[in-house]
This record gives structure tokens, sequence and C-alpha cells, in this order.
């Protein structure tokens, strides 16, 4: 599970329909001191994240369980939108929706 | 997830059950930043009739590849949709 700051948004309109109605948004993920760390990705919303804001994703076959239904064919997903942030070494007050 | 790129196809006589009846696309990861190709390519199974040239939404996780099947199979990689454009950093890319 990791930080990570939301940078886009993907349209799909042909896909698995367990997937229908699902936000899909382009996340950076990031360090514990919100830089930038590995490549985007494309995770379901299920926090009502918006555009610049931090959130954190769980990956992998766990990440189906944040979607309604029995199974759902995804590898990450936004579980939560992020407060704030304090970590030994990270900036003061990192967090806060990060806009 | 990734959004990758289809850039070929693979067909094999003698193959694994589980891809008898599909369709096994070669893709390219994109760089949603930038809309590039990005890392080396991959091959993935294909769920959604996606061809050459379409720009589609891979998952890249074994235990969705089964729950697709609704069985264990030797399959990991997936295409799960096409995709009709994506944006990032206010930049909007219009692929299919």
């Amino acid at each position: 599970m990791e930080l990570a700051k939301v940078i886009g948004r993907v349209v799909a309109t042909r896909k698995d329909q367990r997937l229908a109605g699902i936000g899909l948004l382009i996340v950076q993920p990031l360090a514990h001191d919100l830089s930038p760390r590995g490549a985007p990705q494309v995770a379901c919303n299920m926090a009502q994240a918006g555009l610049g804001e931090i959130v954190y994703t769980i990956d992998g076959y766990e990440a189906a369980y944040a979607l309604p239904g029995k199974f759902a064919p995804t590898d990450l997903a936004i579980v939560g939108n992020v407060d704030g942030v304090h970590a030994a070494g990270a900036a003061p007050g990192g967090g806060g929706g990060g806009r | 997830m990734i959004l990758g790129r289809v850039i070929g196809k693979v067909w094999a006589t003698v193959k694994d059950p589980a891809y008898e009846r599909r369709t096994l696309l070669v893709v390219a990861p994109l760089d949603p930043r930038t809309g590039a190709r990005r890392g080396d390519s991959t091959l993935a199974v294909d769920f959604t009739g996606a061809g050459e040239g379409d720009t589609v939404l891979v998952v890249d996780e074994g235990s969705s590849a089964c729950g697709l099947y609704g069985d264990d199979v030797p399959v990991k990689t997936v295409i799960v949709g096409i995709v009709d454009s994506f944006d990032c950093f206010g930049r909007t890319f219009v692929v299919n």
C-alpha cells in the first residue's frame, strides 16, 4: 500500500462490465515524504478523489475487494483520501489534499 | 493497472488450454504523462476485442486473470478495457 497523487483520468467506455461506473484515475506513486517514486499507474477511484489530491492505494488482488461485487478485474484501487502525513524525515504537514 | 498500446499479436498452435480461443496480443506500456511508449512490451490475453493500434487498460495480476476465467489458469496479464481518451497534467490524449 502506498501514497499517491492523482495526476489524470482515463475514459474507457468499452471495458469489463464489472468496472462499469468505476472512475479510473492516473496516479503517481509517492514516498512518505511525498516525492514521486516509480511510474504512474491507473487506479479505481473508490474514495471520491479528485485531480491533484493525495491518496493512498492498495495494489494486487486485494484491490478488487475495494470494488462492489464479488470480483472485479483490477490490481490497483484508491481506498483513502489523505488529510495529512507525518513521517520521520518528511516535510511537516505534507498532506492536506496536496493542492 | 497500466495503459498500453497494442503493437502486435502472437499465434501458437501448441499451447495451454487457457490460451485456446483467446487472442494473445503484444502490448507496449505507455507513460500516461506523455502518451509515449515506456518500458518493455508484454503479452496479454485480450478480453475486450482490442486490435492493433488500440490503447488498452491492462491488469498485470494473476488472481485477477484467474477471476476472469473463473478458474486457476497460467495467465497473469489481461486486457480489460479499450481506452477512448485520457488526460494527465492538463493534456488530453484522444486515442480511439
